[in-house]
């Protein structure tokens, strides 16, 4: 997709018109936070899993070369291959290569966001391979020509009704007076189509959730096992990964998966979680002939040490944007980025650079709640905070911000001009509050006035207020 | 009072950080928590050389200029045995940010570290330090209670302002649906942000009407100016006022925005 992060605030506000996508939105609200709420609070350990899922994963950054080594030898081992992409474009050359060589015509994916990190479909397409989406929410927006709004339920932003509107304008060979008005009857015309692709399809290509280093293993979790139709009924299984996937041991697994599922929909675990490791062995009853991995860093090795390194434990189970107010109002696509919501907010110009993306970190209210949620533990708030900070310090902050904050500054730090301004400011502003007691307009605060009402200040200042009775008790020898 | 014979053997000192928007736009909320803390046994005094905590310029990447107006809030306040602040906000900037602001400068990280450990919030502070348990308050209302995002995440406060609450005389408590959520304030994002802000803060207005409650309190004075700005503009009647001013029996004056009775 194309960066369109620069425009955020005119593709926000454009989104808050936009009337069926605020209908779809409502789901977000209503289909996660309940769930999640729920199943954290069956968990009596939960809160002391999600410290061992942090743990696991700081242990991991800070020896990420020593692992990184280990799961390439093991996948080796097992008669896989490992292939390594530093940026983007590297991984979309690796892919593309595998898949001619399979004289691949078709490829089926399963649902995978470093796929649309590197754009994967277009470069494909654009080489005369046909990329088929089996998720259901990626299969809709394929068919839509969009992009994922959020990133475990890329089609969130959708209505049923629009999505059955697709349906008939693209399966035309199906009847044209079928009953498409359950959600399952769209499920299961769906799951039709996306049967006979799966075994016409050469390469099937798949994100995934964990590498494991001890085994070589790669992990993905699903609810619709249309990955695992993906990577074993292709003749070649292509894993895309990003190098942080990595964890050491299958324990290791198991104790971040207790809080990944649980986080981001409220299952104790998804429906499907497929272990692969390898080709199909001779005995095996099925599997692909081979099995490849392409390790991507693209950006990720830049962020280890520095003060955006906590975001690399990020494991993509999307409660962030779930519990956050912005994502709420706006939706994903606003964010004109791969990721949206505060994860995106904080990787994004990580990977990017914050000269286009400075708007995302921008773009939060700091209520935290990002960060109480997170199963991780990232604190995202701050890490969006420095980002800001990266801006200020490049003169990439707007100047309007910039100069009226350094003007708040100025007078922030010298109290006796600041009292001696605001002694005067206060009680005229007060008096422009009348008897309603506040103001409908006011020049310079649009910001605040084309939405709500500004109270009027009570008249003098509270240390003005102070100093006189202070004064007044020293008067009265008290 | 005699009851002050019975408390430690002298009155803790506290400096109170009024808050730049209390200062500024509802001194009421001031003298209400000044009469709160020497309820509570406490001996109040208000630093002349206070201005602003540094939120603004902290949250827009500005760090030396948050950095200087941090040394200055420490400097007028550490001698104090507690400080005390009326907004989660302010006072989770003082206990929670201020250290780190001085990394890799030992003197002043250490300095900053003291300071913090004796910085609260007001509400919190009378439930969990002073340990009260009445105001002594009554008013007869339907309320409603918001929690401020930084009070509550980052300070934990969401029981004590409950529970004082629950013993003013005459009110009733009616909890909003998501009360947990932003308002949509976030300081300086509610103006930069504006249409983004009053999205969410058209919800929580919403969430206010539907508890049934006539009064909105919260700890915030910012995130209260936000709500009753939106309030007021939709023509609504519920009065909004501070938690300090109902604890405090100080509700003579109009509530915010509003002309009053």
């Amino acid at each position: 997709m194309q960066l369109a992060a620069k425009h955020f605030k005119a593709s926000a506000s454009k989104a808050l018109l936009d009337a069926q996508l605020q209908k779809a939105l409502g789901n977000v609200e209503k289909g996660f936070i309940g769930k999640r709420q729920k199943a954290a609070d069956a968990l009596p350990e939960f809160d002391a899993l999600r410290d061992n899922a942090r743990d696991i994963k700081n242990h991991v950054l800070a020896h990420l070369d020593l692992y990184l080594e280990e799961y390439e030898r093991n996948v080796v081992a097992a008669g896989g291959h490992v292939h390594w992409a530093e940026t983007a474009e590297d991984a979309r050359r690796i892919v593309l290569d595998i898949c001619q060589k399979a004289n691949a015509r078709t490829v089926t994916k399963g649902k995978s966001m470093i796929t649309e990190e590197i754009a994967l479909n277009d470069h494909l397409t654009a080489n005369g391979i046909e990329p088929v989406e089996t998720d259901l929410g990626e299969y809709i927006i394929q068919l839509r020509g969009e992009y994922p709004s959020h990133i475990i339920a890329p089609a969130v932003h959708l209505n049923k009704d629009q999505v059955e509107g697709d349906f008939r304008r693209v399966h035309t060979h199906l009847p044209e007076g079928r009953d498409l008005s359950e959600p399952v009857a769209l499920l299961s015309e769906a799951r039709e189509v996306l049967r006979k692709r799966y075994f016409a399809a050469d390469v099937g290509i798949t994100g995934a959730n964990f590498l494991i280093a001890e085994t070589g293993t790669s992990v993905i979790v699903t609810n619709e096992g249309n990955g695992d139709l993906t990577q074993t009924l292709g003749k070649v299984h292509v894993v895309v990964a990003s190098i942080e996937k990595i964890v050491p041991t299958l324990e290791d697994t198991a104790q971040i998966l207790r809080v990944l599922a649980r986080s981001a929909t409220g299952q104790d675990m998804s429906v499907y979680t497929t272990f692969s490791t390898g080709p199909k062995r001779p005995d095996d009853p099925d599997g692909p002939g081979e099995y490849h991995v392409v390790l991507l860093d693209n950006g990720r090795s830049a962020m280890l040490g520095t003060e955006y390194q906590d975001m690399l434990r990020c494991i993509r189970c999307g409660a962030c944007m779930n519990h956050c107010p912005v994502y709420h109002a706006v939706g994903g696509h606003a964010y004109g980025s791969v990721y949206p919501g505060p994860m995106g907010a904080v990787l994004t110009p990580s990977l990017n650079g914050i000269e286009e993306t400075g708007q995302l970190p921008n773009a939060s209210t700091f209520c935290g709640r990002c960060e109480a949620v997170c199963p991780m533990r990232i604190p995202l708030p701050k890490m969006m905070r420095h980002w800001r900070e990266r801006e200020f310090e490049r003169n990439l902050t707007p100047l309007t911000s910039r100069y009226g904050i350094r003007a708040w500054a100025f007078f922030a730090k010298r109290p006796r001009l600041y009292r001696l301004a605001v002694s005067f400011g206060m009680p005229v502003l007060s008096l422009l509050g009348g008897k309603s007691r506040r103001l409908h307009s006011l020049p310079f605060a649009g910001g605040w006035t084309r939405h709500r009402d500004l109270p009027a200040p009570e008249g003098r200042t509270f240390l003005q207020e102070w100093a006189q009775r202070e004064a007044l008790k020293q008067g009265s020898g008290h | 009072m005699t009851s002050s014979e019975t408390r430690v053997a002298r009155q803790p000192r506290v400096g109170l950080f009024a808050t730049c928007l209390v200062d500024l736009f509802r001194p009421s909320v001031g003298f209400a928590s000044v009469k709160l803390l020497q309820d509570a046994g406490c001996e109040v005094h208000v630093p002349v050389a206070q201005t602003c905590c540094g939120q603004p310029t902290y949250n827009t990447g500005d760090r030396a200029d948050t950095r200087e107006i941090a040394e200055q809030v420490i400097e007028a306040f550490e001698g104090f045995d507690f400080i005390v602040a009326p907004s989660g906000s302010c006072a989770a900037m003082l206990k929670k940010h201020y250290p780190g602001l001085f990394k890799g400068n030992a003197d002043w990280e250490d300095r900053a570290q003291r300071f913090s450990d004796k910085c609260h919030e007001l509400v919190s502070f009378l439930a969990d330090v002073m340990m009260v348990r009445d105001t002594g308050a009554a008013l007869s209302a339907r309320v409603t209670y918001h929690d401020s995002c930084s009070g509550l995440r980052e300070l934990g406060v969401q029981q004590q302002p409950r529970k004082l609450l629950a013993n003013v005389g005459g009110l009733e408590l009616h909890e909003m649906k998501d009360s947990d959520v932003c308002c949509g304030f976030g300081g300086t994002f509610c103006v930069k942000y504006s249409d983004i802000s009053n999205a969410i803060v058209t919800k929580k207005v919403g969430n206010i009407d539907a508890s049934g409650a006539d009064m909105l309190l919260a700890g915030d004075v910012g995130c209260l100016m936000n709500m009753a700005g939106k309030l007021k503009r939709l023509g609504s009647d519920v009065e909004v006022r501070h938690v300090a001013e109902v604890l405090a029996g100080m509700t003579d004056q109009p509530p915010i925005a509003g002309s009053g009775k």
